[in-house]
């Protein structure tokens, strides 16, 4: 497709939108596309005592980051040793299965009995949002590889951990890190939705959380979009990763 | 080396099915620098005797010794090229090729040499940095033999490693093959389809019949090489495998 008529869609939204805003015609409800566009022009300007919107963004990002880091550094050898050895995998299965359905938010009120209000309990609610996506995909991704490959990794004497880093980790590589991606996009959702518990100070979903007490929707509205631009950014930063490096995978017939 | 296969059977048991004898009573000596053809019809049990003799099957009965120790796992004095594409594919056909030598810890600098030398001897100069997806069918299967041989084991397993190729590569291929043979002494242990490969090929030509894979027949193969397959005494041996191989598919 022309990468202008990509353009139009996107444009009729924002057109839509100010006819609808000039209609309903109160910034209470629905504010103008320009009056969001001015606060997404200032993002390092601070907004009612509470740091700018880059601060807070940057905030959650980071926080993101730990409990994302965390879930990688767990969920990925658990994954691991689970895919590889089936009566482990029988064991645990039906304590996954049953964790798994139970979203991240139900996690909050033992995470505040926890870790109380704070950075603790906003980290541990990242941490299990992730945790599961990254898990499920590494046991999927471990058990999946070839057996040809394990085989002929025996034939030429690759035992522990030489078949553990020269065959079954690249094998699974692709798996692991949808798995990775996915998680990074739960961890995101996880943030900005912790944030909005009351007791937090900051972050990107306190912001827009605080901007609604203070009748601010143009900073709400300019929030979420920020919100959704780094959701994408990194997105698109692991299909990049996922394009460069694994090309063998969709290649191979 | 020698290895000796001796009263092999071997019976599958899956799950909900009825035992399924894939091998009967299989008994054989290589001796040491032998090439060694097995025949067969598909599912007669070939490439199960391969993977026991490669240590990664066990029989159910009998036993295999590979010159004089009984086979319990994978050897590396045997290498074997699967019938089914092996190769690495996040690997360059270089990285795959010298898989194994860096599984036994060989540095890359003493890697690389021997590396470029069997991927041209079968001739893939130039695809070293190329991918396997890169690459038709029967050059990933040149690259899984270059892999094996790179190791330089003493026992050559082969599942029908040239089935893949065409006529011409594949009797290029024959002809290397028997040139590194005749030159390093390895014993060849080669499973095959093809009557003409096999009497091209052999020293010795063990037939299997089908289900449950039995000895049905040894060819002992004493012309010189190489062999001229238009000659009349290849043309004869192959008719008689052949008539062989249709009394057992009658007899079915
Ligand atoms: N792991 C297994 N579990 C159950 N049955 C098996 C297994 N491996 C092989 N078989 C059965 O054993 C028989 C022999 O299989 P094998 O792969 O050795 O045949 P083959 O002679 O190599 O055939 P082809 O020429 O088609 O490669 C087949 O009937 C097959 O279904
Ligand atoms: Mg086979």
């Amino acid at each position: 497709m022309r990468w202008y008529l990509k353009l139009l869609p996107p444009f009729f939204l924002l057109l839509a939108w100010e006819v609808a805003s000039i209609l309903i015609n109160n910034p209470f409800i629905l504010p103008t596309p320009v009056s969001v566009a001015a606060v997404l022009m200032t993002p390092m300007a601070d907004i009612l005592g509470s740091g700018s919107i880059i601060d807070n963004a940057l905030l959650s990002v980071w926080r993101v980051v730990l409990g994302f880091g965390l879930a990688v550094l767990c969920a990925v050898p658990i994954g691991i040793i689970i895919g590889r050895y089936r009566t482990i995998e029988e064991l645990v299965n039906p304590i996954i299965q049953l964790l798994r359905p139970i979203p991240p938010l139900a996690w909050v009120p033992l995470a505040l009995a926890w870790f109380k209000i704070g950075l603790l309990s906003i980290v541990f609610i990242i941490f299990i949002g992730s945790f599961f996506p990254i898990l499920i995909n590494s046991i999927d991704g471990v058990r999946r590889v070839n057996r040809t490959w394990i085989e002929t990794a025996a034939i030429y004497g690759a035992k522990g951990w030489k078949l553990l880093a020269y065959v079954i980790l690249p094998a699974s590589a692709p798996a692991i890190w949808t798995g990775l991606r996915v998680g990074f996009g739960v961890a995101w959702m996880c943030v900005v939705a912790a944030e909005m518990l009351p007791g937090t100070t900051s972050g990107i979903g306190y912001l827009i959380m605080y901007s609604y007490n203070w009748g601010q929707v143009q900073v709400i509205i300019a929030g979420m979009i920020v919100i959704g631009i780094i959701g994408i950014g990194v997105d698109v930063l692991f299909r990049a990763v996922e394009k460069r490096k694994f090309q063998w995978q969709e290649m191979n017939r | 080396m020698t290895v000796i296969i001796r009263n092999v059977s071997k019976t599958f048991t899956a799950r909900q099915n009825e035992p399924l004898i894939a091998l009967d009573n299989i008994s054989a000596r290589v001796a040491n620098g032998e090439f060694l053809c097995i025949l067969g019809p598909s599912g007669c049990g070939k490439t199960t005797l391969l993977r026991m003799i490669g240590g990664l099957d066990h029989p159910t009965s009998g036993e295999i010794e590979v010159e004089g120790t009984p086979v319990t796992g994978p050897d590396p004095r045997l290498a074997m090229i699967f019938q089914e594409y092996s190769l690495y594919p996040w690997r360059t056909v270089r990285s795959n090729v010298g898989f194994g030598l860096q599984m036994r810890g060989m540095p890359y600098e003493e890697r690389e040499k021997i590396e470029n030398r069997f991927i041209g001897l079968v001739g893939l100069e130039g695809f070293g940095d190329s991918y396997p997806y890169e690459l038709s069918g029967g050059m990933r299967q040149r690259v899984a033999v270059a892999r094996a041989l790179a190791t330089d084991p003493a026992v050559l397993l082969m599942d029908e490693p040239f089935g893949a190729l065409d006529a011409q590569t594949r009797n290029r291929m024959q002809k290397e093959l028997l040139l590194i043979w005749e030159k390093t002494k390895k014993t060849v242990i080669f499973v095959t389809h093809s009557v003409d490969e096999a009497v091209f090929l052999a020293d010795r030509i063990m037939v299997l019949s089908p289900r449950p894979g039995r000895i049905a027949g040894i060819y002992d193969v004493n012309m010189p090489r190489p062999r001229d397959r238009t000659g009349v005494e290849f043309a004869t041996l192959r008719r008689d495998v052949l008539e062989l191989i249709d009394r057992l598919e009658d007899s079915q």
